[in-house]
């Protein structure tokens, strides 16, 4: 059984439309829904949601793509310590194009630095294990869902003895952000689509606070067409009845407390801290550096490098586009200046940036 | 970077399953979820770790409940 294909029949999607329709044709003000969740931005646009949807319910993306909220001064980091001798620096592939203040890994690479994609952490450690003179740097960078794989990447290099394994951490937490777009008055959320995978390790109950303290209704929702719709409905529902709640569409996956064991090798392996967001600023506690014990594998910490001074791109509205309160299509730069092959900013380069979805996908 | 991909376990060494889905195959370390796993089981793999179970019986409720509001006829 294959459990994509299922929750993408298109009778299924047409008739959730159909009843999101029926359910909104009576309100004269929209409805603002925002997904916080990279992998959702890319699902709404590939499968053209949005004309899907009546006038009544909008959808504007936030800050869910990891590799697009990661400040210029972590990649000029990056590519300081990927210039230095003996090293190799391994990374998901997203990362590659991202501009930092002058460079980029890509061109670093070009130029003869040693950087190697991988899909899983774990690949990182056995490129250690494989080139015990070199120091092999991981790109530690991704929301709950992808922090901890980085974590058991550590903890599988510690039991393996390697001294020549080293992660840059940039991790953030979802639910900090969501708590300050909350309380931003020029943005009006009416609901939030909550990430799946991500709640699939900290459970539906985190966010909890959102619905207390903003009254802001919070479905958890997969990633499937049928997914996504079913969500909107249910949001839509819970505004029609003027209930703040949250609630989990996405159940064949997510819990409300979460993945216990995850959570643990989280908190054993990382400490929160004040972490920089593009666009954002700085969250308290909205991050996840190394925690103490694990100082040894701490590139930051370990491998000391003179970073450049930070530059940022001129005219580039990522940051209000991660903030949902600028449309790609309203960004001067947005298919003219700024385009996949030659992004300028962020939101351009990953796959599940708001502007290369909508760049690549159309409205 | 975050897509999670849901797989069925076809065998388990240790820590580490090797998982399918339409014939690709992908090894998916337990470390993150430990002896709850059999082999037959579901999961979603995020960059080579399984990080959750994938509850079979409520996809199945799901999709039926759906399939029964909205078959092609119920919908004229």
């Amino acid at each position: 059984m294959n459990y994509s294909d299922q929750f993408r029949d298109k009778d299924l999607v047409t008739g959730l439309a159909r009843r999101i329709r029926t359910l909104t044709s009576g309100l004269d003000k929209p409805l603002t829904f925002m997904e916080v969740c990279g992998t959702h931005t890319m699902a709404i646009y590939q499968f053209g949601l949005r004309s899907l949807l009546p006038p009544q319910v909008r959808l504007i993306s936030g800050p869910g793509c990891p590799v697009c909220v990661t400040p210029n001064g972590y990649l000029d980091r990056a590519i300081a310590l990927c210039r230095l001798p003996d090293v190799i620096v391994a990374t998901f592939g997203d990362m590659l194009r991202v501009p930092g203040s002058s460079s980029s890994l890509m061109e670093e690479r070009a130029k003869g630095a040693e950087i190697k994609i991988v899909y899983s952490p774990l690949d990182a450690v056995q490129i250690a294990v494989k080139h015990p003179g070199k120091r092999v740097i991981f790109l530690g960078v991704g929301f709950e869902t992808t922090a901890p794989t980085i974590a058991g990447s550590i903890l599988a290099a510690q039991k393996l003895g390697l001294t020549n394994y080293f992660v840059l951490a940039s991790h953030k937490t979802m639910p900090e952000p969501m708590g300050i777009l909350s309380a931003d008055p020029e943005l009006s959320v009416d609901g939030y689509l909550c990430p799946a995978h991500v709640s699939a390790i900290i459970g539906a109950d985190a966010y909890r606070f959102l619905c207390e303290e903003y009254q802001v209704p919070c479905v958890v929702t997969g990633f499937e067409p049928t997914d996504v719709l079913q969500g909107v409905e249910m949001l839509v529902r819970q505004r029609l009845a003027g209930e703040s709640k949250v609630e989990i569409q996405y159940s064949r996956v997510v819990s409300w407390e979460g993945n216990a064991k995850a959570q643990a090798i989280l908190a054993q392996v990382f400490t929160p801290f004040d972490a920089d967001w593009r666009g954002i600023g700085m969250l308290p506690g909205s991050g996840l550096k190394i925690a103490e014990p694990y100082a040894a594998y701490d590139a930051e910490l370990a491998i000391p490098v003179a970073v450049e001074p930070l530059k940022e791109h001129r005219g580039c509205q990522c940051g209000e586009i991660l903030k949902g309160k600028v449309a790609p299509y309203d960004c001067p730069l947005f298919g003219t200046s700024c385009t996949p092959e030659s992004p300028v900013g962020a939101c351009m380069v990953s796959s599940e940036g708001t502007c290369a979805a909508a760049y690549k996908y159309g409205r | 970077m975050c897509v999670g991909v849901p797989m069925q376990v076809i065998s388990i060494d240790g820590d580490q399953a090797m998982t399918e889905v339409d014939g690709v195959k992908r090894e998916a370390s337990l470390m993150l979820l430990g002896d709850e796993v059999a082999v037959g089981d579901f999961v979603i793999v995020h960059a080579g770790f399984a990080i959750s179970k994938l509850d079979e019986e409520d996809a199945r409720e799901t999709l039926a409940m759906m399939r029964e509001v909205f078959t092609p006829e119920s919908m004229g």
